[in-house]
């Protein structure tokens, strides 16, 4: 495995950790994970996405979501090392499903733990645009119409340009 | 050799997710390695493969069309992502 020499070394623990998987997730139960792992916590930010019923006007019945493996996960742990050199973090848990999915299936956490909230809110926003517009998953809708690879969008890209990534 | 994925939309226009290539002698960047593609395999692939918005990575780092390759590297082609 090749690691980027444009990244600045930073120490990822065992608090900080990706999976990409086709099964569900329970909010709670990381969560849990995540404010027990340091006694510092006093705050954890989150965000779950979830797969909507209709997308650009279209019924969608089934989602299914391709990856590139091995650089999803790389790409991920990259970004959540460089949340973790812009605030304070004691932790961040990112889980992202692939495969089928259906509307209203969760389909991604963002988790990050923090001393504070600024900074869990912050790194929490910081990671998830990331995602949106660089790690390498892509979304098939499957409609009453046929199927069709959806658009990237102009907004994810605004929103991730205001944190100038350093890659 | 060297290791050649495709994805998404692109693996399905091309029909094929993965090719196995030997490096021509000549310094190799990732934008003679699409058209070495085109060359050996199919001159209709020229339009997916050059298109403006593909997106190119090299060992899992994304890289311009100038990148330099060697042997042993894994180079993906894959339109713009959507995943969250």
């Amino acid at each position: 495995m090749l690691f980027s020499l444009r990244l600045p070394v930073v120490e990822m623990t065992a608090n900080f950790s990706v999976s990409v998987q086709q099964q569900d997730f329970d909010v709670s139960a990381e969560l849990t994970l995540l404010r027990e792992q340091s006694s510092q916590v006093g705050a954890i930010a989150n965000f779950v996405g979830v797969v909507r019923d209709i997308n650009d006007q279209q019924n969608v019945a089934t989602l299914e979501l391709e990856h590139y493996p091995g650089m999803t996960e790389k790409s991920i742990s990259d970004i959540m090392a460089q949340a973790a050199e812009r605030w304070q973090l004691l932790g961040g848990r990112v889980i992202h499903r692939i495969g089928k999915l259906s509307p209203g299936d969760q389909i991604v956490l963002v988790a990050v733990s923090s001393l504070h909230r600024g900074e869990a809110f912050a790194a929490c926003e910081f990671i998830m645009d990331y995602l949106k517009t660089r790690a390498p998953f892509w979304k098939k809708e499957l409609t009453p119409d046929g199927e069709r690879w959806v658009d990237a969008r102009d907004s994810d890209h605004s929103a991730a340009e205001r944190w100038n990534y350093s890659f | 050799m060297v290791t050649v994925l495709f994805f998404a939309r692109i693996r399905e226009q091309l029909g094929i997710d993965r090719l196995s290539l030997i490096l021509p002698q000549e310094p190799m960047t990732v934008s003679r390695l699409k058209q070495h593609i085109v060359d050996i395999h199919n001159p209709d692939w020229s339009d997916i493969l050059m298109a403006d918005n593909v997106i190119k990575a090299v060992n899992q780092e994304v890289v311009d069309d100038n990148h330099s390759l060697k042997e042993g590297d894994e180079i993906a082609f894959f339109p713009p992502v959507t995943g969250g």
